[in-house]
């Protein structure tokens, strides 16, 4: 019989203390006393944290299978824990690429494994990614994994009829297509963003142009054909505006942000340390400002991690040899703290809705990113927002280094996470 | 001040006789001044030479800045012009000319340096002032004025059109 | 402490100046029987050559043994993006050698900044021209032999200069070093290329811009040619190798509209009937020979400067 526990004086969504009960694997009681004499019961004193639904990442990138040196479904869902994330979703560029129901269903299983959280197979829109061929996307919609994001993450799915058909197709059991946005030609040899800084250091620039095509693309065909699109890791002010407009025209359109797009910008590139290389590319600080906007007044649906792990030697190197993508589970959430809720853009129950109740209806995920209530999975984060941490890459729980905070004080602390009602950390460490 | 302007004049007049008593005349002498102060000071013995032999003495300069033993003991110094005479020095009697001598030392680098531009006949050495305390088997064949120093002074030779005006001063340890 | 050569941008107008008055004198040795100083003697410097380019690595090879260094050549030709990792593990080879300076060309922008900040090792280090970033002994040397040709008696005294650079600015490491230096050394300079060949973002360069050679060259003190790469012709930057020619390569008759005084500059290699015909490469107004002499004294100046003393003269920080 699982442990129940009493965590006292949290502030639910920030509210006013309050206690909260697990029990048996669900929220059994909120502000009562509802625990009975006779049960084991572990008593959290949680004054001065925050309660917050388990957080869902939409955006991860395990590795497993292929890129084991870089991450396992393991390392990846205990990096996933110690960022209070109860749910991620796992992308298909591995190797084997994530394709077929064999794969997925693979991932989904080395995920229940590992226990530290729920792992959702992505499958990928195209057989193995070669954007040519639409996958076997309903086999892996109705495989154990039963997956409902698609997404061809890491390469675009450029083809204006292939993308057409992929919208169409997965409306047969209510999936999404989660667009990498990139258009190909334009982004050929693409280094960093393309702007005065590109030119000035020589590296081939990734323009923002070639990122709205897409998205302003996309979200026509899926206006016309009437399906849902998800936009990842939207990077640009434009890209922004296009969004905006084409929710304003009620169209079924989701998208996503980055931490790092809302945080670090293209003047890091000037280090020529590949630690900052990431596609998409930090942008301008204006786009930050625009991205941060965009969050605060629900264009951008979520927050997505974009967790992107690399062995050391991918990005000990020259910038145009060096491997693209940076860690971010583990301090997704602190970064959200930074640059939306200190500044007043963003409440914890906008924080809930961003980095938890959207990415699970978009993901279609039924039993992460429910309310706090009584009744519903216990599936819970406590969070200190007073605590501050040095981000030390040799503490991260993750099996690669390539954080590009290394050294930043970041606000918050995650100090436990619960998937349902078990612990899976504690006191700040993983159990 | 030990040498105001009219005792280096006639020292120089005197160096410029004794060099070309030394060289039984002015044929094949060139004069290489070391940068910086060395340079006035050949050309100054060339003019007087002129005057005596009415004949022109080719003057030339000799950075020795690459060549110094203290090169790696400070930041990397700029260079001083090297100029030689359109005649070159190959068979000719040298006379290298600075405004100083102390411990040799600049005199070995210069030695140096001019087996690496040319195989003079004789090579001579002029200075303004011998100060003593040699540190190397160097000594000059003309020297304007023996200057008796201890090491904690300094010896400073000012030239009109370089400096202000001409001198020889010597610093104690509190002027320095 | 300043310690390496990286950026023409790093060189304030001081080093700069540094720099060429001691390549003025250095130059001279060009002239002498014996063409060696003793300066460097016992420092070992390491041409690092990850592109193949014949002309650098044997103009800094004759740099370091004029000044009597001892010169390795580690040519690494094809490993460069490929297989990153072969930068570091060369450093670390070159460090337990115990170089004292390493000249590194490569085809990533910003490798030499990595080499120098990186840890893997101590020694000065040298961008001999990286990715389509910067070559600043390149630009040295143009600097070089302009003032030589236009200059005051002032070392690098370029102020008010007009310096016309023409060609693939997009691409081109050499002009984005001159821009830089050139700047540094007061003379106004107008980067002349297609529209395609421009850099996005060259409105914060310190230079002018013309898609129009020849409103541009009457007015010119030295005009520089880039080389255009026939592969760019793949790319789609422009239509035709004549097309380019007729708009933005220099002929005879466009020679014939230049002042005077005006010198023709390229870096090397030609592409001759591409961007400059025969009779104009070869014709009295150009220098591109003596640039290749200027060369050697230029990079002999910089090697001493940073290993001659027991500190580097000049050069960035860190």
């Amino acid at each position: 019989m699982s442990t129940t526990y009493l965590i006292k004086n949290v502030r639910v969504l920030g509210g006013e203390p309050t206690d909260l009960l697990l029990r048996d694997g669900v929220i059994a009681d909120l502000g009562g006393r509802a625990a009975s004499a006779s049960e084991r019961i572990e008593t959290i004193d949680a004054t001065g944290l925050i309660a917050l639904p388990g957080l869902v990442d939409l955006h991860t990138h395990l590795r497993e299978p292929g890129r084991e040196d870089a991450e396992t479904v393991e390392t990846g869902t205990r990096a996933a824990a110690m960022g209070g994330f109860t749910a991620v979703h796992a992308m298909a560029n591995t190797e084997p690429v994530a394709d077929t129901a064999g794969v997925v269903e693979q991932v989904w299983r080395l995920g229940r494994e590992a226990g530290f959280c729920d792992v959702y197979p992505v499958g990928a829109v195209t057989v193995g990614l070669q954007g040519e061929k639409l996958a076997e996307l309903g086999a892996m919609a109705d495989s154990a994994a039963r997956v409902r994001v698609f997404s061809d993450d890491g390469k675009c799915v450029s083809d204006a009829v292939l993308m057409r058909r992929a919208l169409e197709y997965v409306k047969a059991f209510d999936g999404v297509i989660a667009q990498h946005a990139q258009e190909p030609r334009l982004t050929e040899g693409a280094q960093m963003n393309e702007g005065e800084l590109s030119g000035k250091l020589g590296l081939t620039g990734w323009p923002a142009v070639a990122e709205e095509a897409i998205i302003a693309r996309d979200c026509l065909l899926a206006a016309h054909v009437g399906s849902r699109l998800h936009v990842c890791h939207v990077s640009t002010a434009g890209s922004v505006e296009i969004v905006r407009d084409a929710k304003r025209k009620g169209w079924d359109v989701t998208a996503e942000a980055c931490p790092h797009h809302l945080i670090l910008t293209d003047e890091l590139a000037a280090t020529y340390d590949p630690i900052y290389k990431v596609n998409p590319p930090l942008r301008t600080a204006a786009d930050v400002e625009a991205l941060r906007a965009g969050l605060a007044d629900g264009t951008i649906d979520i927050v997505a991690t974009d967790h992107a792990p690399h062995p050391h030697e991918d990005k000990d190197c020259e910038w145009a040899a060096a491997a693209f993508g940076m860690l971010g589970l583990e301090t997704a959430l602190s970064i959200v703290q930074a640059t939306m809720v200190d500044p007043g853009l963003l409440d914890w129950a906008g924080v809930a809705e961003r980095m938890s109740f959207a990415p699970a209806r978009i993901g279609r995920v039924a039993d992460h990113g429910r309310p706090i209530e009584v009744g519903e999975p216990a599936n819970v984060v406590l969070y200190d927002p007073a605590a501050r941490r040095t981000v030390d890459p040799t503490e991260s729980a993750s099996l690669s280094r390539n954080t590009p905070y290394r050294g930043m004080e970041l606000p918050g602390r995650v100090v436990a996470t619960f998937l349902r009602g078990r612990p899976t950390v504690l006191d700040g460490a993983l159990v | 001040m030990v040498l105001d302007a009219r005792d280096i004049t006639r020292a120089l007049t005197r160096i410029s006789h004794e060099i070309l008593e030394r060289n039984k005349g002015a044929d094949d002498l060139v004069l290489l001044g070391i940068p910086s102060r060395g340079v006035p000071l050949a050309e100054r013995i060339a003019e007087r030479i002129a005057s005596v032999e009415g004949y022109d003495v080719p003057v030339g300069s000799l950075d020795v800045t690459m060549y110094r033993d203290d090169l790696r003991m400070k930041p990397a110094r700029a260079l001083l012009p090297t100029k030689l005479p359109p005649g070159g020095i190959d068979g000719r009697t040298v006379v290298l000319v600075d405004d100083v001598l102390f411990s040799g030392r600049t005199i070995r680098a210069a030695l140096d340096a001019l087996n690496d531009i040319g195989r003079p006949r004789a090579v001579r050495l002029a200075v303004l002032v011998d100060r003593g305390h040699r540190e190397l088997p160097i000594r000059a064949d003309f020297v304007g004025k023996n200057l008796p120093t201890s090491l904690v002074e300094r010896v400073k030779v000012t030239l009109a059109g370089v400096d202000d005006a001409d001198a020889v001063t010597i610093f104690g340890e509190v002027a320095s | 402490m300043k310690r390496h050569l990286l950026s023409a941008g790093d060189l304030t107008r001081d080093d700069a100046e540094l720099i060429l008055s001691t390549a003025a004198e250095l130059r001279e040795l060009a002239d002498r029987p014996i063409k060696k100083l003793p300066a460097l003697r016992g420092r070992t410097v390491v041409n690092l050559f990850f592109e193949d380019s014949t002309r650098t690595r044997i103009s800094f090879e004759a740099a370091a043994k004029r000044l009597s260094a001892d010169v390795i050549n580690f040519a690494a030709k094809g490993s460069s993006l490929s297989k990153g990792e072969s930068l570091k593990d060369t450093a670390l080879t070159l460090e337990a050698m115990g170089a004292d300076a390493v000249v590194v060309r490569h085809g990533a922008s910003g490798a030499p900044h990595l080499l120098a900040n990186s840890g893997w090792v101590r020694s000065s280090v040298v961008n001999a021209g990286d990715g389509t970033h910067e070559h600043p002994t390149q630009a040295l040397l143009d600097a070089f032999t302009m003032w030589r040709h236009l200059g005051e008696s002032k070392p690098g005294g370029l102020e008010g200069r007009r310096i016309a650079i023409v060609g693939d600015v997009l691409h081109s490491r050499v002009a984005r070093s001159n821009a830089l230096l050139l700047n540094t050394l007061g003379a106004e300079v107008t980067l002349v290329a297609p529209p395609t060949l421009m850099p996005v973002g060259i409105e914060s360069w310190p230079v002018q811009t013309s898609y129009d050679l020849d409103t541009v060259i009457p007015k010119a003190d030295a005009v520089m040619m880039l080389r255009v790469q026939r592969e760019r012709m793949q790319g789609g930057f422009f239509p035709t190798a004549r097309e380019y020619s007729r708009r933005y390569g220099l002929d005879g008759r466009r020679m014939a509209t230049l002042q005077d005084h005006t010198i023709v500059m390229h870096p090397g290699p030609m592409v001759r009937g591409m961007e400059i015909t025969a009779d104009v490469a070869d014709s009295s107004r150009s220098v591109i020979v003596e640039q290749v002499t200027n060369g050697v004294a230029v990079r002999m100046a910089v090697l001493y400067l940073l290993l001659g003393g027991s500190e580097p003269a000049v050069g960035g920080e860190e």
